[in-house]
């Protein structure tokens, strides 16, 4: 089955920065996909590249199978939410989601119905005469994904649309976003450098760094299995540890600076360098009494709601971060104990820094 | 309403008071000898209120007090015509150099940031050099043995010179050169403030080139049009020099009847009329526009 959307080997250079560097990708029909990245990884020349604001230097753009490279933007089936919204100042509300519709030389009352029934979706119901600059922050963000969702793209582009808002509403509004998608199955892709926002809202996210894409995969996924070292510290708190593999006869076990984990299935050779990563949820904090426990002291403590996260130092200077759950509680300068199950945290070669 | 301190009252003052000395007063002064009577004098009109009159003279004159003089003005054809003449001429000027100066502005505004100062300074560099004698090149231009021509006829365009010098015509292409940088600057620091997400947009719902200029730049750049427009269309009405240097002797303008009153028929009553005429004439009609642009403003 040929996917709704299809970038082939795209490579994009501005100057002497290669904002695309080689990057393939495909999103499938009604799927919410997410583009993470630290800002300046090319996640957004990505997108423009398929709005058909860019064209590549190399590779292609496929939709529903047919090549849309050279294609200008407003021949695109695609519709895109700006990351400052757009909204076109000396246009009302009700002119600015219609705008795309009279473009399409919809009659007059499917344009008034169209716009009605996404007021509606978007909670705007009575806003339709308003100036766009009486608008609230919250308000004009839903505005503009109601104007890009009006002419029914096939694919609909989302360019950091919750980043001017702030904590409160920017989670309030990932329920609604999330929402209208389940409900319009119009495939969105979102680029965001939120991995929060990321891991909440998409069906698949691919991690971008340097005009390249790390890793493709379900938020799960690429929480629990990072495919290398980026992608695990970018995704989520985690704590990376550098160390070297030793292989022996009841097992294989990974040597950090300070004592030495057992790894189950360790598919790296006999003194090799690695990192582990290691959420801090997947380490438990114990008594020194524990057997298998790595001694260590508690240097500080933050309470954070549902968890509590604990610094805590061990040999060699080193220090890891450590969630505990409600319940436990440990004061700095306790002495206790670390223990990894065998099978936590996710490890990788380290050929080169 | 707060109440304010003596300073902050003087700087809210301020412009009121450079208005009133610098506008409001000389104007005063040209109505006052407006209503007074031309005589064979110096100066040559008859001062209304003389401090010796005392108050019985001055109420008794204030009593006699009329408006011959704009009586006379609105019977006498040359100068209705004239302000109807210099409304057309100033009308398709301003509309023109709109014209020329919109696809300027635009590439200016469009073109990399560290070129714009410099392509705005070249649009300015005519500034540099004397307007009466950029207005006298004109001439050489446009006379009938004048470069125009001679090119035009030796590439065998025409037959005969175009005629053009002397014209009412020229008189339009003497102000659109002249007053372009006026229309320019405030149509690119309109454009050049523009957003370029909102073309991004408006391309990404569908609207070709031409639609996106249409719906998003010129709507969002009307400010800096109705700026410019008003800056070309109120010193074009009363414009003087250029149509006395380009234009024949059909053409009729009110700065150059206001010239001849004043200078040829020394009837400073007659000219101070027509300068106040004129100012009613170009005033009353800003203020209504700006009413409307408050209102709607304000609207909604």
């Amino acid at each position: 089955m040929t996917p709704l959307l299809a970038v082939e080997r795209a490579s994009k250079r501005f100057g002497a920065v290669a904002a695309l560097d080689d990057v393939s990708l495909e999103v499938g029909a009604g799927e919410f996909f997410a583009l993470l990245g630290p800002s300046g990884c090319g996640k957004t020349t990505l997108m423009r590249l398929v709005a058909g604001f860019e064209r590549a230097d190399a590779g292609r753009v496929l939709l529903k199978g047919a090549d849309i490279s050279n294609e200008a933007p407003h021949r695109r089936p695609v519709n895109m939410m700006f990351q400052s919204y757009a909204l076109f100042p000396h246009l009302n509300v009700f002119d600015n989601i219609a705008f795309g519709l009279r473009r399409q030389r919809w009659a007059r009352e499917d344009v008034k119905r169209r716009v009605e029934e996404l007021l509606d979706i978007v909670q705007l119901e009575s806003f339709g005469a308003r100036r766009t600059d009486q608008l609230s922050g919250g308000q004009r963000q839903r505005v503009a994904l109601a104007r890009a969702l009006a002419p029914k793209p096939v694919l609909l582009l989302l360019d950091e649309p919750l980043g001017a808002l702030d904590r409160k509403l920017r989670e309030e509004t990932q329920f609604q976003l999330k929402d209208i998608q389940r409900r319009l199955k119009t495939s969105f892709i979102i680029v965001t450098h939120d991995q929060d926002e990321a891991l909440a809202l998409a069906d698949r996210i691919a991690v971008m760094r340097a005009g390249r894409i790390e890793q493709i995969g379900t938020p799960i996924e690429i929480y629990e299995r990072p495919a290398n070292r980026f992608v695990a510290g970018f995704v989520g708190a985690t704590n990376l540890v550098e160390g070297c593999i030793e292989a022996t006869a009841d097992g294989a076990y990974f040597v950090a600076p300070f004592g030495r984990l057992r790894r189950e299935g360790c598919a790296l050779g006999n003194g090799g360098a690695a990192v582990l990563s290691l959420r801090p949820e997947e380490i438990k904090l114990a008594q020194r009494s524990v057997a298998d426990g790595i001694a260590c002291v508690v240097e500080d403590a933050a309470f954070r709601g549902e968890t509590t996260h604990v610094r805590v130092k061990l040999a060699g200077d080193a220090r890891l971060l450590v969630s505990c759950g409600r319940g436990e509680s440990f004061a700095p300068g306790d002495n206790v104990s670390i223990v990894v199950s065998s099978d936590a945290g996710a490890m990788f070669a380290e050929s080169s820094r | 309403m707060s109440r304010l301190s003596l300073g902050k009252r003087l700087v809210l003052a301020a412009p009121y008071l450079w208005i009133s000395a610098f506008f409001i007063a000389p104007m005063a002064l040209i109505f006052k000898i407006s209503l007074s009577q031309p005589v064979e004098a110096r100066p040559p009109y008859e001062p209304l209120f003389s401090l010796a009159d005392g108050p019985s003279l001055w109420r008794e004159k204030l009593q006699r007090l009329g408006f011959e003089t704009y009586r006379a003005l609105l019977d006498d054809p040359l100068y209705i015509d004239s302000y109807l003449s210099s409304l057309t001429i100033a009308a398709i000027s301003t509309l023109l150099t709109l014209v020329v100066a919109y696809p300027f502005a635009l590439a200016i505004a469009r073109s990399p940031r560290y070129l714009r100062p410099l392509l705005l300074g070249l649009a300015m560099a005519p500034f540099w050099t004397s307007f009466l004698i950029r207005v006298y090149a004109w001439i050489a231009l446009l006379k009938d043995e004048g470069i125009i021509n001679h090119v035009l006829m030796a590439l065998h365009v025409i037959d005969a010179p175009l005629g053009l010098y002397a014209t009412n015509t020229a008189v339009v292409i003497g102000i659109v050169y002249s007053y372009l940088p006026f229309m320019l600057l405030p149509l690119y620091s309109a454009l050049e403030g523009q957003d370029p997400s909102l073309r991004e947009a408006a391309a990404d719902l569908g609207a070709s080139p031409a639609q996106v200029f249409c719906r998003v730049t010129l709507p969002l750049s009307r400010r800096g049009v109705f700026a410019g427009c008003l800056l070309v269309f109120i010193p074009a009405v009363g414009e003087f020099v250029i149509p006395d240097l380009l234009g024949g002797s059909e053409t009729l303008m009110i700065g150059r009847t206001l010239w001849n009153e004043f200078f040829s028929n020394r009837d400073w009553p007659m000219s101070s009329a027509v300068a106040v005429l004129l100012l009613a004439l170009l005033i009353v009609p800003l203020l209504i526009a700006e009413r409307l642009r408050l209102r709607a403003e304000g609207e909604a």
